[in-house]
């Protein structure tokens, strides 16, 4: 039997160890080599070494979008990972309601990103739009969101935290693992529920928040369809995120090998990020297995 | 004692409802806590359903009313000439059409290869097994953007570009699907070994494990990985914004953004056309949501 699972187990993971070497793989070291050339469509590539990594670092506009992509990540993810924890804690409270609301908070999820790009455009129009109207009905003074310079970014965090159902939904079915007996325990000791909070709930269910992090700072790093629906990376570069960056370098400005080299960098800092994350975890991160 | 009991038996009872509890009655401060409770996830779905109501009111107003100062929260009377006038501006049906094309050369391809794939790595032994599957899923954390110009470059030298086969093709082979497998994976370790090897003693093969056991017994998330696949390809902006350069072959997601770009003030077409787009996905979720949401509870509980 065991001969033959093996020419079995070839068999039914072949497509799919195919299309790795072919579909990532491939394209991967592919990547490496352009990025190593002056490639231009159109022209031939020629092999220039570390040039495109040595005007990297001294191109402006690859610093200002580095910039702009980290400060929406900061935005984002933490403020995404709160609304999440806190709705789900919420949800975990509540028996009747908690279906109805579990479906009312992943209707946004829903949304394709280029339709959630159009009606938050809308939301965010300074004249006519929602949030400003909500604003001035409180007498508060208006803002230019996604068309101001300074608030843009912030504005499109905001639209992504707007999708916070999906964390949410994790959330809770961790919530629901917790053990009952560390709540008990906690009570026995006097511990109020914000305390209980603390130091049962956050502690239990950290493996959970740190899949959150790392997963939502591997997104936020590689955000695209904002900036190209809503603000094709303006006003004055407010917006030009990473991606949008290496796209216009590719695609309009057909410079292939930059544009390689550009999505190297991206590769490296993200896995330096899930590394950072990962290394700071240890300290607040509880695995069921070593608390015994 | 028979209260211990039960708790175990109900691990999602918070423990503010435990029966022990319960029985001293309810304080002022419980019903304050409540209360509070109440009214946080009200604020939170004001949140999450703000958006859909200004879209609703916004694609059933005329121009004019949406620009009138002061604002006006309610189209006073309703128009439908946004969907007609979208419609007849942009051919949103064959955008559609074109969409559902691509769905239906995706999803079955991504089904077949990620669940044999997850077939394999988690109901038979084979040398090799264990580092290639460490291997797909390192590929996971692989930025889309690495592999976006190569491959774009290799579809252009063969001659598919303007065509779904870079959209498409890929699907067969599992490209982009790690998470299915990974997902999938988790699934079928759930399902008792006991029966591949009642199959394996009357003569069967892994084919008819696979086949017969495997898959019938995972209709759940196999319908999982398909919503997956639909949202995937619905949603989808960067490939068909860089293979695609023909508007008759766009996609919805393309379309729209296309839309966005010539009618950039007409924001009572732009509202009609988001809610074409978006609607086709809320009617899925309705069928769909018992599986989302078990599915999104068991891998991010176990992943």
């Amino acid at each position: 039997m065991k001969v033959s699972q093996q020419r079995w187990g070839m068999f039914f993971a072949a497509a799919a160890v195919i299309g790795f070497f072919v579909f990532t793989l491939l394209p991967m070291v592919a990547s490496a080599v352009i990025g190593l050339t002056n490639w231009t469509i159109g022209t031939t590539p020629r092999f220039i070494g570390l040039d495109n990594f040595r005007a990297i670092a001294v191109d402006p506009l690859f610093w200002k979008s580095f910039r702009v992509t980290t400060t929406y990540a900061v935005f984002a993810v933490p403020g995404g990972l709160l609304v999440a924890f806190v709705t789900a804690s919420l949800l975990n409270r509540v028996n009747r309601t908690r279906g109805f609301f579990r479906t009312v908070y992943y209707l946004p999820v829903l949304v394709p990103p280029v339709a959630s790009a159009v009606i938050w455009l809308w939301i965010f129009n300074p004249d006519s739009g929602l949030l400003n109207a909500v604003l001035s009905a409180l007498h508060l003074p208006t803002l230019l969101w996604v068309y101001g310079e300074s608030t843009a970014v912030p504005s499109i965090a905001l639209m992504t935290i707007w999708g916070f159902g999906n964390m949410t939904l994790i959330f809770l079915a961790a919530l629901q693992g917790v053990s009952r007996d560390l709540y008990e325990a906690a009570e026995c000791d006097g511990a109020n529920p914000l305390r209980r909070m603390w130091h049962v709930t956050v502690p239990s269910i950290s493996p959970v928040i740190l899949f959150n992090l790392v997963t939502g700072m591997i997104a936020a790093f590689q955000i695209f369809d904002a900036a190209y629906v809503m603000t094709q990376g303006g006003p004055n570069n407010a917006t030009l995120f990473y991606v949008y960056y290496l796209y216009r370098k590719a695609f309009t400005e057909a410079q292939l090998g930059y544009a390689s080299a550009l999505a190297w960098i991206l590769f490296v800092v993200i896995v330096l990020i899930t590394i950072v994350i990962l290394r700071t975890s240890r300290g607040w991160v509880f695995y069921e297995g070593e608390r015994r | 004692m028979s209260g211990t009991v039960k708790l175990r038996r109900n691990p999602a009872t918070p423990p503010d409802e435990r029966p022990a509890l319960r029985r001293r009655g309810r304080s002022i401060s419980e019903y304050a806590g409540r209360l509070v409770v109440g009214v946080l996830l009200v604020l939170g779905a004001v949140f999450a359903l703000m958006p859909f109501a200004w879209l609703i009111r916004s694609s059933l107003m005329t121009q004019d009313q949406m620009f009138m100062v002061p604002l006006q929260w309610l189209p006073r009377p309703f128009v439908w000439s946004n969907f007609s006038g979208a419609m007849t501006s942009a051919p949103f049906l064959l955008y559609l059409g074109n969409t559902l094309q691509i769905l239906f050369l995706v999803v079955p391809g991504m089904l077949i290869s990620c669940s044999a794939a997850a077939f394999a790595f988690s109901r038979l032994q084979w040398r090799g097994r264990n580092a290639l599957f460490v291997l797909l899923m390192t590929g996971m954390m692989l930025p889309y953007a690495v592999t976006l110009i190569p491959t774009f470059i290799g579809w252009q030298a063969l001659g598919f570009v303007n065509t779904y086969i870079p959209l498409t093709l890929p699907a067969w082979f599992a490209a982009g699907g790690a998470f299915n497998i990974f997902m999938l994976r988790q699934f079928f370790l759930t399902i008792p070994r006991e029966l591949d090897d009642a199959v394996y003693i009357d003569g069967g093969s892994p084919w008819t494990v696979y086949w017969r056991v495997i898959l019938p017994l995972n209709k759940g998330p196999l319908i999982l990985v398909a919503v997956f696949g639909t949202t995937w390809v619905w949603n989808d902006l960067l490939n068909p914004l860089i293979y695609l350069a023909d508007p008759n072959k766009f996609t919805l997601s393309l379309g729209l953004a296309a839309f966005r770009g010539l009618y950039n003030s007409q924001w009572g077409y732009l509202m009609a056309a988001s809610v074409l787009v978006i609607s086709p996905l809320i009617v899925l979720f309705i069928f769909a949501q018992r599986y989302i949401v078990q599915g999104i509870a068991f891998t991010g509980v176990k992943g």
